[in-house]
């Protein structure tokens, strides 16, 4: 359908799959593709990494600790609702165009969601279970292992799947407004080219990517977490 | 083995008008199996959470020996409470508070037929099957009080016969204190030595009976509903309490 199109129009704002894989194979002889990949790819990891560890244990605390729930709740909301752009210019600004204030822009663009998150699966958590833990005096190492930790694992799971989606979607704003490398920054150039080509290209590798994270990570993840299920 | 006294003067809920024990006292002799028997709802599951150390808002004291101090507790809930995630022999072994030799769980697996599923998760398992394995949990723990929430609720008469028979002998192996709970007068006559009984809201005991029939005549039906139509003959107040 696409080369269908693509012909009927033969025009550079849709390019054939022919010419985007050739683009493709191109960005990648040259090295120029895996390069700006795995830029953001590193930072992908890096500010994922913290965002969701950050979550976790907030999420957890703020789900076990009413008082300190109720005085971050509306924390919580205003920066789940201040936009994603606003973070990033004003990390710029204070910090300057380096990478670190990159990276911290991500994160706290993600880090209330992923506590929300966690918050919600902590607050679901089997009282009986608890009780029993306590009972059998677990102590807190045991009791978060072998009981909270299960049970959140759909809700990091859920973050995790979310998070991935956000987080990489915010890096391509975030390499586009300050960085010189980077799928973003490569964009905003072939933007400024019209090389729609080399957008489709970039964009259809890094899809590609996410899946394949999907496919070796996360699902496999999941089978090992939910073995005890019938 | 340590003697254990309960003595509560008071447990309300926050959200209640009158409380739901008062005045109760209650000594546990070592390796004693008594069986509580009231009404339901009268709190009896209340306090087996102070016993255990879940419920610490009342007024009162729990005297372990001399000391007052939290006994150790093996609880088996109504409910049997596994973690769904690990297996029938991580869920015993998780509850242990130092790592024992295999051979001690092995032996608690035999004594409750439950060997062939050590490597199962309880969602596989029948109710029978997951009371048992929360029973040999609380016995792995070698806790100086056993408590047992009326275990045996919503199993069949055959399988609650057959658990309450593993359960006599395995406690005849390893003999331990027994506060065990049930609104059920036979099944009670059937396991314990004494028999406390408890009025409805608020709790307190109101007589207490020694069980006069010899351990190995516990599986004799009919001992045992002779004893019972004796005990509502000569104490008629615990007929309303059933």
């Amino acid at each position: 359908m696409w080369q269908g199109f693509a012909a009927y129009l033969n025009s550079n704002t849709l390019p054939s799959p022919e010419t985007v894989a050739n683009v493709f194979w191109q960005g990648c002889v040259s090295g120029q593709l895996p390069f700006h990949l795995g830029v953001t790819l590193l930072r992908l990891v890096v500010s994922f990494t913290i965002a969701m560890l950050l979550g976790c244990a907030i999420g957890i605390v703020l789900g076990r600790n009413k008082k300190l729930d109720a005085f971050f709740d509306n924390w919580l909301v205003i920066f789940l609702n201040v936009p994603a752009l606003v973070t990033i210019i004003l990390c710029y600004v204070w910090f300057g165009l380096v990478e670190s204030a990159a990276i911290l822009a991500v994160v706290i663009n993600k880090l209330p969601n992923v506590i929300v998150t966690i918050r919600e699966g902590t607050r679901a958590l089997d009282q009986d279970l608890l009780d029993m833990a306590r009972c059998y005096r677990f102590g807190k190492r045991k009791t978060l292992v072998h009981v909270i930790w299960p049970q959140l694992h759909p809700f990091v799971m859920g973050a995790t799947r979310s998070g991935l989606a956000l987080i990489w979607k915010i890096i391509l704003v975030v390499e586009l407004l300050g960085r010189s490398n980077g799928m973003g920054y490569q964009l905003h150039l072939f933007f400024q080219l019209f090389d729609v080509a080399s957008i489709l290209a970039y964009t259809i590798a890094f899809v590609a990517v996410i899946q394949l994270i999907e496919l070796l990570v996360l699902k496999p993840l999941d089978k090992k977490a939910l073995r005890w299920r019938r | 083995m340590t003697d254990i006294q309960i003595n509560i003067n008071n447990k309300t809920y926050p959200t209640a008008t009158k409380p739901s024990i008062a005045n109760l006292e209650l000594s546990l002799n070592s390796n004693e199996f008594i069986c509580l028997v009231g009404p339901s709802g009268c709190g009896k599951t209340t306090l087996l959470n102070i016993i255990a150390g879940l419920d610490n808002d009342y007024d009162g004291e729990i005297l372990v020996g001399r000391r007052h101090t939290h006994p150790k507790i093996g609880y088996v809930f109504q409910n049997p409470r596994l973690l769904p995630w690990r297996t029938v022999r991580e869920n015993i072994e998780l509850a242990l508070d130092r790592p024992q030799p295999p051979e001690v769980i092995d032996a608690l697996l035999g004594a409750m037929q439950l060997t062939q599923a050590q490597q199962v998760y309880p969602e596989r398992l029948s109710l029978g099957m997951s009371r048992r394995v929360a029973i040999i949990r609380a016995f792995a723990v070698d806790p100086d009080v056993l408590l047992m929430d009326e275990p045996f609720v919503s199993l069949d008469a055959p399988t609650a016969r057959h658990v309450r028979e593993l359960l006599l002998k395995l406690w005849q192996q390893r003999p331990h204190t027994v506060l065990f709970v049930t609104h059920d007068l036979r099944e009670a006559v059937a396991l314990a030595d004494r028999l406390v009984f408890l009025s409805a809201t608020p709790m307190r005991a109101i007589s207490e009976i020694i069980v006069p029939i010899p351990r190995n005549e516990r599986n004799n039906e009919l001992a045992i509903e002779a004893f019972r139509q004796q005990l509502l003959q000569h104490h008629p107040e615990i007929k309303q309490l059933l």
